[in-house]
Parts: C-alpha cells; structure tokens; sequence
C-alpha cells in the first residue's frame, strides 16, 4: 500500500471537512484521514501542527504545506492541483506562501 | 484461575493456529489523539505486534485486561502491543483516557468481522443481537507469522500473562 501524500485531520459530519473532503475526491486525489473529537481540548494533535485545534487541517507531504481553514485549504487544493495548473511545485510555493 | 462458582464453558472455536498467518484487516485504530485507517499488515511491517482481542470496553474483563497488560509495562517491549474490541472510536478514546493507556492504541470494530474471520466470535447472552470477541491474543511476527496465543476458553477466564510475555520476549 502507498501511503497517501495527504493527511486530513477531519471532524466527523463537519461540513467544513466534507467541503475539503469533495475537492480531494473532485481532484482525483488521495488521502489519508485522521479523526479527532468534537471536544477542543482533545485536539493537541491539530494544534502542534497548525497552531490552532480548528478542523479541517491538511498536511501535503508533497509540497509540505500545512494549513488549516477549508476556504484556504481549497483554494491551495483548486491552485496547487486543479487542471489549470500542471506544475505542482510552483503554484505550491505560492499557496504555501499566503497561508502564513 | 479457579472461581467459587461455575464458569460458563465457551464452545470450540477454530481459530488461527501457531505457525500460520494472521489473518489481515483494516480498521481505525484509535490513539490518545485520533484515529486512522490502519492495517494489521502495516503494523507488522514495522515489527512484531500483539493483538489482544477483548470484550466492550466498558465492562470488567476489559479494565482487568488492560490494566494488568499496562501494570506489566508491555509498552516497553519491541512489539506493538494493539488492542481490538467492538467499541466505537469514541469509547476507546475515552477508555485510553481513563485507564492511562496513552503507549497503546486500539482497533475498533463495531461489526466484529474480525473477530469472525479469526474464528472467535461469540453471541453475547442477553444482548440480542450483539456479538464481540472472546477474549484472544496473538503474538504475531514481523511476517506475520502467529508465534504464540491464547484464546479464552470459558467466560470469563484471563490471558496467561507470563506465557505471553516469555513469547514476546523470544520474538
């Protein structure tokens, strides 16, 4: 099995996350996901790696952006993988560089 | 273990032998922070690995079980020692929580076709329409080769603690 380049740390029934889970499908890409809680305060996974325990959060080991926010996450998706752009590394650089 | 009173005797099962292959299946397997599809296959991959089948986590086999296997320090040896029930994901976070079994991580398997398929199912009294494991451990190599185990026999009756250590030990 290869392991899937994506990582999503998802909220079960969150729509936020099925929003970003839709464009991972839409794009043909694969991911892995990783479930937490509804609970904040069991969310220090997310936190270490975003800074904050808000879901969705994806990690693109491909590009290794981390980011979180479904709005940004699907922008940087549509950018980074979308038909009209067939060179991942240069609109990564830029998706990556408005998620700081 | 002897009981002032009659145990119920389970009846045979046919399960995995020692020397054959673990039967392998994917299901989420839940630690102290989330929970991910994961393979049995993956885990070996990385070493050898001991799967302790248990009942509902809410019920006293359960705690006994992981409570014994913590107490002993399991989670230092050179094998990933996972556990698998019929609880939901969210139960088994809250029973790693509750139990400070943050070293381990637990399968979850609502529908217990793992329990069936390594041929250890068994209908809960009482509970129509549940079934769970019995209780089972598999000592199992890094080519998934059963090195050792031990299914539960009679109800309720506890894992041969030692044996399975001097089996891990051995690995």
């Amino acid at each position: 099995m290869t392991d899937p380049e994506i990582t999503v740390y998802r909220l079960q029934a969150c729509p936020y996350c099925e929003r970003v889970i839709r464009v991972l499908n839409d794009l043909e890409l694969s991911y892995r996901s990783r479930f937490v809680e509804p609970r904040h305060s069991r969310r220090d996974a997310v936190k270490r790696l975003t800074g904050s325990r808000t879901v969705p959060a994806i990690v693109d080991e491909r590009t290794g952006v981390t980011m979180s926010e479904s709005a940004n996450i699907v922008e940087y998706l549509e950018t980074t993988y979308g038909s009209t752009n067939s060179d991942p590394a240069v609109a990564s650089a830029t998706a990556g560089g408005e998620s700081e | 273990m002897s009981f002032a009173f009659d145990v119920v005797e389970l009846g045979s099962v046919d399960h995995p032998e020692i020397g054959e292959q673990a039967p392998d299946f994917t299901r989420p397997l839940v630690n102290e922070e989330y929970w991910e599809d994961t393979a049995l296959s993956e885990l070996t991959d990385e070493g050898p690995v001991v799967l302790v089948f248990h009942t509902m986590d809410g019920d006293f086999p359960a705690t006994y079980i992981w409570q014994e296997i913590r107490n002993r320090g399991w989670n230092e040896y050179d094998a990933e020692i996972v556990g698998l029930s019929i609880s939901s994901p969210y139960e088994h976070s809250r029973f790693l929580e509750e139990w400070g079994m943050e070293a381990f991580r637990l399968f979850s398997d609502p529908q217990n076709r793992v329990a069936e398929r390594y041929g250890i199912s068994h209908e809960l009294d009482g509970m129509a329409g549940l079934e769970e494991p019995r209780p089972a451990v598999f000592v199992i190599d890094k080519d998934r080769t059963i090195q050792n185990g031990w299914v539960a026999t009679e109800w309720p009756e506890f894992p041969p603690y030692d044996d399975i250590e001097a089996a891990i030990e051995e690995l």
